[in-house]
């Protein structure tokens, strides 16, 4: 296998956007960045909201969480943010068609994107938070009631803090897929790392260059991740009590 | 939006055909996937440095590679691979293989994590046990350990597989024809029913991946 390796590529002017390709790859770091974040902290509010619910002793309630599991667990992530893009605007009431089709396409395909990629994940963040409240011993629900709390207060005050403690670890490797998953998007046209390492590869031929950059740049964001969220089990750590030492 | 369901019932060869390419990757991804996981497992719990070394840099370079960029790795990299050994002219399709191989690859990566979760789950006097009657320490992880382990983990690595079939999904960035790109991108882009094969394919996907979970349920409660 012989290649020939020309990494003054990067520092080349690019085609169009005013930048060299090294800018390019920069700009799709950033989305990718940027979607992850933002789909993250979808992802998180509705994993919590559904995951607390499917604890919940009214029937109805835990259903409907489950329900939202089952449609963002068996249907494969490209297809969801197909919808978003393509069938969600021809299914929404005229006025609001026409506010989404005035934006521009790049904020659009964003927004759209975010959405679909933060319930995709959502779904997963809430079984984790699911279990982690059910796998908090029984007593600690008992305790609440004993001491007068109502049902909203002794989640607030005893279970949720007890199991977000808990959820930490799995929500590692749910936010380390979710950044790999966003990768995903650039099937709907977003311009994200990967689209960049393709755009690249049609506009400066350098195909090992560029794929080696962009995956140099998602092991970054993997390690930064894991880093970060190691931190955030530190901080948050009881002395002595769960997960404390 | 009205459904035109004869868009299907007429195009349906296309699909079957094309859900078998779905299919067909998924099945060798998990074939090989299992058989190379679980070797790198085994090489992860070995009492050699260099070979624990390699095998977890090759788990953890994948498993923290975007599953598209992987594919598209694949793509770039099959070609001249089958060049070097097979001579092929360069007209061959090898998008196919190179899917197939990305996904094995890849696969094996997250298979061998299951894997040695289940080995390390099996108590540690079987393997002392096995040493004791005269087995050699790869006899007894072959013989007793994986087995065991293996059972214990049908039901994980079932999910997996599930898993991976809606992640063939993703072939899409190389064009190939898959049930996914089939379906919506040809059939619905040529007669007009872009937004309906969009959701064809996801209640297709639903069904399949729900009645597959819900098997794979009913075995681990039989089991248990």
């Amino acid at each position: 296998m012989h290649i020939q390796w020309n990494w003054g590529i990067f520092f080349e002017q690019a085609p169009f956007g005013d930048t060299t390709y090294l800018g390019w790859l920069w700009l799709g770091f950033q989305m990718t960045v940027l979607l992850s974040i933002c789909a993250g902290i979808i992802a998180f509010v509705v994993g919590s909201f559904f995951g607390i619910l499917r604890t919940l002793p009214n029937r109805f309630l835990a259903r409907l969480g489950a329900g939202y599991v089952q449609l963002f667990r068996n249907i494969p992530l490209i297809i969801h943010l197909f919808i978003w893009i393509y069938v969600v605007p021809d299914l929404v009431p005229e006025s609001m068609r026409d506010w989404l089709f005035s934006l521009d396409p790049s904020i659009f395909i964003f927004m759209m994107s975010t959405i679909g990629l933060g319930l995709f994940t959502g779904a997963r963040v809430c079984e984790q938070v699911r279990t982690a409240i059910q796998s908090l011993p029984s007593g600690q629900k008992n305790a609440g009631t004993a001491l007068g709390f109502t049902l909203r207060q002794t989640y607030l005050y005893i279970l949720l803090p007890n199991a977000y403690r808990r959820v930490l670890p799995p929500l590692t490797s749910e936010a380390l897929n979710m950044f790999k998953n966003s990768a995903v998007a650039s099937t709907v046209g977003l311009v994200e790392l990967s689209k960049q390492a393709n755009q690249l590869l049609d506009h400066a031929g350098a195909a090992y260059e560029s794929f080696i950059a962009v995956t140099i740049g998602y092991v970054i964001i993997n390690i930064v991740v894991m880093k970060g969220m190691h931190y955030i089990e530190k901080v948050t750590r009881l002395p002595g009590a769960l997960g404390g030492k | 939006m009205n459904f035109d369901w004869h868009v299907i019932t007429n195009n349906l060869p296309f699909i079957l055909q094309s859900l078998k390419i779905s299919l067909q990757i998924t099945v060798t991804a998990i074939i090989f996937g299992i058989i190379w996981g679980t070797i790198l497992a085994v090489m992860r719990l070995s009492s050699v440095k260099a070979v624990r070394w390699i095998a977890k840099a090759y788990v953890n370079t994948f498993r923290s590679i975007p599953l598209v960029m992987v594919l598209l790795w694949f793509y770039l990299l099959v070609p001249q691979l089958l060049k070097t050994l097979f001579d092929l002219p360069s007209s061959t399709d090898i998008r196919l293989i190179s899917a197939m191989v990305a996904f094995a690859l890849f696969e094996a990566a997250y298979y061998s994590e299951i894997m040695r979760a289940g080995i390390q789950s099996i108590s540690k006097g079987q393997l002392s046990a096995a040493l004791a009657l005269g087995m050699t320490r790869m006899q007894g992880l072959r013989l007793v350990v994986i087995p065991q382990a293996f059972r214990i983990m049908a039901p994980l690595l079932l999910t997996q597989g599930i898993v991976l079939f809606q992640d063939t999904t993703l072939v899409y960035v190389l064009n190939l024809a898959d049930f996914f790109y089939q379906s919506v991108e040809i059939i619905g882009n040529n007669n007009g029913v872009y937004n309906e094969m969009i959701l064809f394919a996801a209640v297709v996907y639903f069904v399949i991946c729900f009645a597959a979970s819900s098997l794979v349920n009913y075995v681990k409660n039989r089991m248990a």
